[in-house]
Order: C-alpha cells, then structure tokens, then sequence
C-alpha cells in the first residue's frame, strides 16, 4: 500500500509518437509501485511492450513535457498533469 | 502579437512596417524567413506538413522571444510560423527584429531561430517519391542552440 493518493495524468502522443502508437493520447493511471516522476511514466508504458516498448527504448530520443513545459525524467508529475511525448522538435 | 501559429501564409513587407511602424529610434531590421526545399537528404521533396502541439507552442515561441528580449537590446520582435500543408517553396517560418544598430538585432534574431529549432514543438513530415516520412532532427541544430548556453 502508498501512502499517497493514486495519480493519473494525460497523456498526449504527437507526430512519430501518435502514429507508432496509433492513438492521439489516454489517460494513465500510475502503478502504485511508479514513482510519480516523468520516468515513471515511460517506465510503465514501456512495459507494455510493443510499439512502447521499441519507441521509449533507452537510446531513442523522446522528449517530454509536462503541462506545456520540457521536462526531465526525474522531474515530478502530480494528479491530472498533461504529459506530451514526442521526438525532438524539427520546425523552422 | 509577437507570436502568431497559422496555416496562412505570411506578407514579409507587411509584418516589417507593422514592426516597425511609429518607432523612430529603430536604425536596424533583422529578418530571417524559413523555406521548403526541394530536396532533403537526397530526395526529392513534393510536399511537407507541419504539426504542432496547441497550447505548448505558443507559449514555448513566446518563452523564447522573452529570453532574446532580455539578451539583447532590441525593440521589437515577431515571429510567424506556418502549420498544416506546405509546398516547396513556401515560407515556413518569420522571425523578424527591430534594433538600435545591426548587431544586436541579427543576433537576437539567430537566438530566436536556434532555440525555435530545438525547443518549439513542430514536427516536418515530408513526401517523396518513396513516400512519407518523419523529417529526423539533426545533431547540428543542438550544436547551433548549446552555442548560446557558453
């Protein structure tokens, strides 16, 4: 048992993301096990398998942001976040 | 507005005097445009589409014209980047900068470009004739960001 509430974020899939995965985003609820970190999201998708496994591998380059901000993998992530994954940016 | 996402295309002499326009201390107008190319990493490029993530893009292009503003002694500043379906050719991107003098608007205006190509979520996906695919990002373009981080 964890002491601290369940936490569920949005996820949002963009470009490469949202076609590997064939989905725009869902929402996720955390393992209780899962740190409530942007870590502990990739790690409980990756357990899926699958295309979630093949595209957060380590070594791929994913970048994340929660609630509109670039994120780190230790940074935090709390009840209702929007967490975006998507390949490095190429506008311009 | 100093940040504009639209699917239009855009008026380059018009997004100039709108800058511009009532500011006599302006001496220096830096403009970069962004455009579609042909060809890309050897193929022949027909057409491109540019997504964006609502909501984060606006505000990471405004973040960054924040920075430059505090970096550098500019006046003005405007950036303009197109979404949606794009042919060669076409404009992509606006960034333009108003100054005192040409130093500080041709650098503040390479720092918005810079950091827009490795932080402003927008993704190139390209058609050739072996179909569609992803535009990768390139080592080269961290290199150009990380050279304001010294």
């Amino acid at each position: 048992m964890r002491d601290s509430p369940p936490v569920a974020v949005r996820l949002v899939f963009l470009a490469r993301l949202r076609e590997a995965f064939a989905s725009p985003g869902e929402t996720l609820q955390l393992p209780a096990s899962a740190p409530s970190t942007v870590a502990g999201v990739l790690d409980a998708l990756r357990a899926r398998g699958g295309a979630f496994a093949a595209e957060l591998a380590p070594g791929r380059a994913v970048r994340v942001a929660v609630n509109h901000e670039l994120a780190k993998p230790d940074d935090a992530v709390r009840d209702n976040d929007e967490v975006a994954l998507f390949p490095p940016v190429t506008g311009g | 507005m100093e940040v504009r996402i639209q699917e239009a295309d855009f008026d380059v002499g018009a997004e100039i005097a709108a800058l511009r326009k009532g500011d006599a201390r302006v001496g220096a107008v830096a403009v970069f445009v962004g455009t579609v190319r042909d060809v890309n990493e050897g193929d022949g490029v027909a057409a491109m589409t540019l997504e964006h993530y609502p909501g984060m893009t606006e505000k990471a292009l405004q973040a960054i014209v924040d920075e430059a503003k505090r970096r550098f002694d500019v006046y003005a500043m405007r950036v303009v980047h197109r979404v949606g379906e794009l042919a060669p050719s076409d404009q992509i991107v606006l960034v333009a900068v108003t100054s005192a003098h040409r130093g500080q608007a041709f650098d503040a205006c390479r720092f918005v470009m810079d950091y827009l190509k490795t932080r402003a979520p927008f993704w190139k996906k390209e058609r050739t004739a072996q179909g569609t695919r992803w535009v990768e990002a390139r080592a080269s373009d961290d290199a150009a960001a990380e050279r304001w981080e010294r």
